[in-house]
């Protein structure tokens, strides 16, 4: 297992280079002198150019990666900000915490709403209840998640006045958000739940376990559920990419200092070295949870695991 | 004698039918109308297939239904109105018709879709394929590849693209086929991967058919099903995307009718005019809905054995 563990870990190295790598690359592509972005259009010929070698705009381009990836890795320094002339990471730090705590939440949202409401809907296919929350989750699915965020906005805080429309400022403002990344990922987890433990059910063992008189919850949470997880345990990984897209969304909607509204707000006024590290941070947690995933996925599934514990 | 025998020799290989019955045996055999059939025999694609054409022509013959001035026309007078005959969805903040935008603005929307579900199939399947034949070392770069540009989420990849190369369509559309290409690549290679050791490529070998000829005529025909069901799906997704860009006021700039740039403006009157906000986003949902549910009857249509 630890086998396993250590070169998940390892493999995730070059990907993350690979990522700050595209990412530089696309953002260097943005055309015009970042030297006139900074010191603005009146300014010297002089100053520009000792901009320029200040910014390292001189050397070849890999040469620059490398630098920005060795401060990266030594300092953890993103490089200074355009528009505030501050390091970015200072400006990026305390809004890392605000966005990691609005996906976790969404995602543990998704999951408490995705996997019992699933298998709610496959043991009672067809009745009431199963048809409602089809009817429900297939819609939930294809609503854009912006106006769906409005929407919530003009019914809870609008109309009833029971939440706050934006702001983090106690722990009431962050329902909205939740609900805004968490519900259309938690419809989509549902539908998959709902699709693999009617096949699970459907199975011999199932039916074996239930003949030797086990207890059908017993049957139906310790037998079927544990198998109809895995491949919902996958889609769990790709949902979070679903929750991150949807937390720039929502943190601009809700006006929540995250690292996506500093993104977009990076993006508006041409800061690129904010953008550049927003991006990379984002990347970064995406593929410690896709690790988590695959971990557990591991843990879960008996056949990886024999595949690293088994003595040469 | 002999002609009798050359009649009786046809009388059995076509069971002695006439020539347009022949037809229509070809035809109920051919897989794809049988896909057809079962396509067709599925209310709910019907209803789908049906919102999604009479939604398409609309959007090519706009200037048919509204005069294409009224998009820009403004009316200080007529701001904010109620949906009423005359504006069947009300008027925007700055008097416009918002049915006329809406409308406008799903030209653009359908445009961006199909454009970037056809890039990306195209560029991506064609990678798939290629790299699932020839394996090797190519197969290993391509996949790493792909491997980094799928650890970056779609919608972040998407802005970072369209902030560097500028906020308008074409930008947009290069942003979002980038971000797809590698999920097409990835369901190509697993797919073809899968009928690669078949035994009709294998007898396609035997007989000598070059690569291209087996990659053309054997593989890509049998594989190109589930790519067909992802693109129905994916495009409701690719146009949602489009429009959160347009709506975070990276992707198409106003006063151009976009859907997700309509709903931003009308963020500030929610309170005043919730229509405003309400009735576009009502479409959107129709559209996506539809394509949703006509890739899970497609799906269900192609491999009966998948329906729950």
């Amino acid at each position: 297992m630890i086998r396993y563990v250590g070169k998940r870990i390892l493999m995730m190295i070059p990907v993350l280079i690979g990522v700050a790598l595209i990412i530089y690359l696309i953002m260097a592509m943005m055309p015009g002198d970042p030297a006139v972005r900074i010191l603005g259009n009146d300014a010297g010929p002089d100053a520009l150019a000792a901009m320029r070698e200040r910014l390292g705009l001189d050397k070849p381009f890999m040469s620059r990666f490398l630098t920005y990836m060795g401060n990266l890795f030594i300092k953890l320094d993103f490089g200074n900000s355009w528009r505030t002339n501050q390091s970015v990471w200072k400006d990026l730090a305390p809004r890392i915490v605000v966005s990691l705590k609005l996906a976790l939440i969404s995602m543990c949202f998704a999951i408490l709403i995705g996997v019992p409401f699933g298998v709610y809907s496959a043991v009672k296919q067809y009745s009431f209840g199963d048809n409602l929350l089809r009817v429900f989750s297939t819609i939930l699915v294809a609503v854009p998640t912006f106006w769906f965020a409005m929407l919530l906005i003009l019914l809870f805080a609008l109309t009833l006045h029971w939440l706050p429309s934006g702001g983090t400022s106690n722990w009431t403002g962050y329902i909205l958000p939740m609900i805004t990344c968490g519900g259309p990922t938690g419809c989509s987890l549902l539908r998959m739940t709902r699709s693999t433990m009617l096949e699970e059910i459907r199975q011999d063992y199932v039916r074996t376990a239930r003949a030797k008189g086990v207890p059908n919850q017993k049957v139906i949470y310790k037998h079927a559920l544990r198998n109809a997880l895995l491949p919902v345990i996958s889609l769990i990984g790709s949902g979070f990419s679903f929750i991150i897209g949807g937390s720039v969304i929502s943190e601009s909607v809700f006006s929540i200092a995250g690292v996506g509204s500093l993104i977009i707000l990076s993006i508006n006024t041409i800061d690129v070295p904010t953008v550049t590290a927003g991006v990379i941070v984002v990347a970064f947690f995406y593929a410690v949870v896709m690790l988590i995933v695959d971990l557990t996925y591991a843990f879960i599934d008996p056949r990886i695991r024999a595949k690293y514990t088994r003595k040469v | 004698m002999r002609k009798m025998d050359r009649e009786k020799k046809k009388l059995r290989f076509d069971g002695g039918l006439q020539k347009d019955e022949k037809l229509i045996v070809n035809l109920r055999n051919n897989p794809n109308y049988q896909i057809w059939r079962r396509l067709c025999r599925n209310k709910i694609s019907v209803v789908c297939m049906v919102v999604l054409v009479v939604m398409i022509l609309a959007a090519i013959f706009a200037d048919f239904i509204r005069p294409k001035e009224m998009v820009y026309a403004q009316n200080a007078m007529e701001a904010c109105l109620r949906p009423s005959w005359d504006h069947p969805f009300g008027t925007d903040c700055f008097g416009r018709d918002l049915f006329t935008r809406v409308l406008y603005g799903s030209r653009i929307s359908f445009m961006v879709g199909f454009t970037v579900t056809i890039i990306s199939t195209v560029i991506g399947s064609v990678l798939g394929g290629l790299v699932a034949y020839y394996g090797g070392t190519f197969e290993e770069i391509v996949m790493r590849i792909t491997d980094m540009f799928m650890a970056i989420p779609e919608q972040l990849l998407a802005i970072c693209v369209v902030a560097s190369f500028g906020a308008n369509a074409v930008s947009m559309i290069v942003a979002l086929s980038i971000a797809v290409i590698p999920v097409r690549t990835r369901l190509m290679r697993s797919t073809v991967l899968s009928i690669i050791d078949a035994e009709y490529v294998e007898a396609a070998r035997a007989c000598g058919m070059s690569d291209f000829k087996i990659i053309v005529t054997e593989i890509m025909p049998n594989a190109i099903g589930p790519t067909i069901i992802n693109c129905t799906q994916g495009l409701a997704s690719i146009i949602l995307t489009a429009s959160s860009l347009s709506y975070l006021g990276v992707g198409i700039q106003p006063p151009t009718p976009e859907w997700g740039a309509i709903i931003s403006e009308a963020k500030e009157f929610l309170r005043l005019a919730p229509y405003y906000c309400i009735l576009p986003g009502v479409v959107m949902v129709i559209m996506s809905l539809s394509f949703n549910l006509l890739g899970d009857g497609l799906r269900d249509a192609m491999d009966p054995r998948l329906k729950d």
